[in-house]
């Protein structure tokens, strides 16, 4: 029994130790403001890692999310600087890429037989080449000069940039973050869908015996495709929350959004003893990621012990999925 | 307690948590004798096995081997002193990816005095001899993964042969041979009887029984209930002794079906296969038995659209038939509960609710999300109907035995009515009880549709249907009213014709 609760509750009480223990020793950790800056900061990788948390139900993964959500935050900048189109456009262009990669993505693996990390990592690639390609490996800003010579003189639009920036007034003025309200609106949405839909629960039937859901009249490989079209809006609205918030499109931001979203969706495994992807989970592992982050910051840990906190955490959280629970035999 | 017992295992227990599994066995193993371990799914026998072969440790008890005490920490460690089981499960006696040569002599590739390098002309060699004392006639270049079933059985069976054991212990292995293939394993069995090797051997199936026993030990809840060693053996002790309560074979009482559900025309399933013609008429069980390999599987799935067929046609309740998919198939009320649950019916992480629910998440939910009352109450009702020995519809299937997986499997497919239902293999695997309850449900319930069960063995063809059809070469080749059956037509028409052995 003290097994059971151990891996049940061993994620949810190592978070919460965390949380005391950082309240303890680092002033000014337990305030609103605190609270919903580490949202902020894990709240465009809880995006990317609610989306490839679709994958994974199916069985499969996406390498491709990183890479999705630069282009899409390169997308919007040339749209709205380089074409000087308004903000709907560039969301729109977004979204449109995120479909399409997902389809791709989807289209390779279930008909061309593709392993689906393989197929996904020659996406990532694809991609970020992909990318650098418009603007022959520049970073997109107002006034930037263009391969021909002429000037681009659009800019982000004020809607588009308050995505990124625009702060909603909850009980202290000021407090929340858009995209912080985007992340729990996407997280609640996922997962019910998962939870409380048929499609959800088809959705992990095929991650776990794709003959059995085939037998059973279910439609393996669209769930397939979905789960990756899912994937790839999901890294894309990502990268428009990167855009706005950067307020340029540049060409070296991102780099670790990949690597954090994959472990927000591991660690999320040991959420509640779950020992497969779930939603509430990966919303877990994220903020968890996000608190260690804040805690040390605030400790005056050196930025480069980020990395190396952020594997320990996973491959912990690993363990406990696979060896306490027992799951992994099979 | 005879001095020739050269294996003896004395008060074994093993529990899981607080689930007393083996509640104190002993167990004589003599050279030179087949001992028959008979008992129900979920009697213990797998437990006992694996503790014998070093996969679990034992709670208590002891072992011996040839008077000195035998405590085997690992399999490899068992097999070493001389015990080498082949395990129920054929994979686990094979790595698909190697070929046949290299899966016969693995365990030379390891352990002490192995040579570091491959050479695969040595291997062959050797797989070689293996294989021809085996009378094994595969081809040792094949690759495991491209055998049928029963090729790869025989190969994980000779594998085990080739560690040259002083005690053999065969979990189930005909459960997927055919006859001829099983006539081959009982001559392989004779001779390792004449070099002096103590067999245990676990089966249900009665006919190896009276083909090899010279003993028979009956297990039920994780105790011996019975040791049968006077010749002649007492068979029908042996089972009742397994089963706790006298079997009556239940006859069935033929009925016949005025009015036609399905009828397929000329439908032919494999190339150069005579085309199938046959009704199934409402209200009838219908039992198409015959030889593994020889097409049943194949009609099942083009009856349920996941194949389709080379020519015919097919029509249910008098309109054309022909299904693309699964899902069309079931969308026509036709239904298919797969052989090997494991591969093609459970979903592994699902409870037993969910796993029931599966094909009919559409029937329980509004607007895509699930109803979970109504689920609810199927799965209750399904458990109660079925006699599904469980705590509640939210136990794992990984926690149930395979009598009861499979009866999940089939009330699966019993929660929603069908037009035509289809069992491929629904005893494979299943304790004799369970069987029977299942068998006793599908004709209780057979009013309203079609039932059509595939199965390898006559008995259970007999116990069940009221109409049995015989497959060969990949077509219908007999049909018998049960009543009054010509056995010996019957097993004529199974054995007609050569064999298909996939090799």
């Amino acid at each position: 029994m003290m097994r059971d609760y151990a891996i049940r509750y061993g994620f949810i009480v190592l978070l919460v130790g965390l949380i005391a223990y950082f309240a303890s020793a680092a002033d000014g950790f337990v305030s609103p403001q605190s609270a919903v800056f580490i949202f902020q900061s894990v709240a465009i990788t809880g995006v990317l890692a609610l989306g490839v948390t679709a994958t994974l139900v199916v069985g499969g993964f996406d390498l491709s999310i990183g890479s999705v959500a630069t282009s899409a935050m390169m997308a919007a900048s040339y749209a709205m600087v380089v074409l000087e189109q308004n903000a709907i456009v560039a969301v729109i262009a977004c979204l449109v890429i995120g479909v399409i990669v997902g389809l791709i993505n989807g289209w390779l693996i279930v008909y061309m037989r593709v392993p689906d990390l393989l197929a996904t990592l020659g996406m990532m690639f694809l991609l970020l080449g992909l990318q650098r390609i418009p603007t022959e490996g520049r970073s997109i800003a107002t006034g930037m000069t263009m391969p021909d010579g002429s000037v681009a003189n659009g800019k982000f639009s004020e809607a588009f940039l308050a995505l990124g920036r625009h702060r909603i007034d909850f009980f202290i003025p000021s407090l929340i973050p858009v995209s912080v309200v985007v992340l729990v609106v996407l997280a609640v949405l996922i997962w019910f869908f998962l939870e409380y839909t048929r499609f959800g629960r088809m959705m992990y039937a095929v991650g776990s015996n794709e003959r059995a859901a085939e037998l059973a009249g279910a439609p393996v490989k669209a769930y397939k495709i979905w789960a990756y079209v899912i994937s790839g809006v999901f890294a894309s609205i990502g990268g428009i929350l990167l855009a706005a918030r950067l307020g340029r499109g540049d060409i070296a931001s991102g780099n670790n959004l990949l690597l954090d979203a994959v472990a927000a969706a591991l660690i999320g495994y040991a959420v509640l003893g779950a020992a497969k992807p779930n939603a509430f989970g990966t919303a877990v592992g994220a903020v968890f990621v996000g608190v260690l982050l804040q805690g040390l910051t605030m400790m005056n840990a050196p930025y480069y012990t980020q990395d190396f906190v952020k594997g320990a955490v996973l491959v912990v959280a690993l363990v406990f999925t696979f060896a306490l629970s027992g799951r992994g035999k099979r | 307690m005879g001095p020739d017992a050269v294996f003896r295992v004395e008060g074994l227990r093993k529990s899981f948590g607080q689930n007393e599994v083996l509640g104190g066995i002993s167990l004589e193993l003599h050279s030179g004798e087949v001992t028959v371990l008979m008992g129900a799914n979920g009697a213990g026998k797998s437990t006992l096995v694996k503790i014998v072969s070093g996969v679990y440790a034992r709670g208590a008890g002891s072992m011996q081997l040839a008077g000195k005490a035998f405590d085997p920490q690992t399999p490899a460690e068992a097999i070493r002193a001389g015990v080498v089981t082949v395990h129920q499960n054929i994979n686990d006696g094979v790595v698909a990816d190697l070929d046949v040569a290299t899966n016969l002599t693995l365990d030379r590739l390891s352990g002490k005095g192995a040579s570091m390098l491959f050479r695969p002309a040595n291997v062959r060699a050797e797989a070689k001899a293996v294989a021809d004392r085996m009378g094994l006639t595969i081809d040792l270049r094949a690759r495991v993964s491209d055998l049928s079933l029963a090729d790869r059985q025989m190969v994980a069976i000779a594998r085990a042969m080739a560690h040259e054991p002083k005690v053999l212990i065969l979990d189930e292995p005909t459960s997927s041979l055919s006859s001829t293939e099983a006539d081959r394993l009982f001559s392989l069995i004779d001779r390792l009887r004449g070099h002096g090797v103590a067999i245990l051997y676990i089966s249900h199936r009665m006919s190896d029984i009276r083909r090899l026993a010279d003993r028979i030990v009956s297990m039920r809840d994780g105790v011996i209930s019975g040791a049968f060693d006077q010749k002649p053996l007492d068979y029908e002790g042996a089972v009742n002794a397994m089963l706790g309560r006298k079997i009556h074979l239940d006859r069935v009482v033929a009925r016949s079906s005025a009015r036609a559900v399905f009828t397929a025309e000329s439908l032919r399933i494999a190339h150069g296969a005579k085309p199938i013609s046959m009704t199934l008429g409402t209200g009838e069980v219908v039992a198409i038995t015959g030889l593994v390999g020889v097409g049943k599987t194949a009609l099942a799935e083009t009856l349920f659209g996941v194949r389709r067929p080379l020519a015919g046609t097919m029509h249910m309740d008098g309109k054309p038939y022909a299904p693309g998919s699964a899902r069309e198939a079931i969308a026509a009320g036709v239904f298919l509960v797969a052989k090997d649950r494991a591969a093609s019916g459970i979903v592994g992480g699902f409870n037993i609710e969910r796993n029931i629910s599966l094909p009919f998440l559409k029937r329980m939910s509004g607007f895509g999300v699930m109803k979970k009352r109504a689920e609810r109450a199927i799965a209750r009702r399904q458990i109660d109907e079925l006699g599904i020995v469980c705590r509640s519809e939210k136990d794992e299937l990984s926690a149930l035995s395979g009598g009861n997986q499979q009866k999940v499997m089939v009330a699966r497919w019993m929660s929603q009515a069908s037009r035509l239902f289809i069992l491929d293999e629904p005893f494979q695997g299943v304790d004799i009880s369970a069987r029977r309850d299942i068998a006793a449900k599908l004709r209780a319930s057979a009013d309203g549709r079609a039932t059509l069960i595939f199965v390898t063995e006559i008995d259970e063809a007999l116990e069940t249907a009221d109409r049995i059809l015989v497959m060969s070469e990949h077509t219908i080749v007999g049909e018998h009213r049960n009543a009054d059956i010509d056995l010996d037509r019957l097993l004529a028409e199974v054995a007609g014709g050569p064999l298909h052995s996939a090799a």
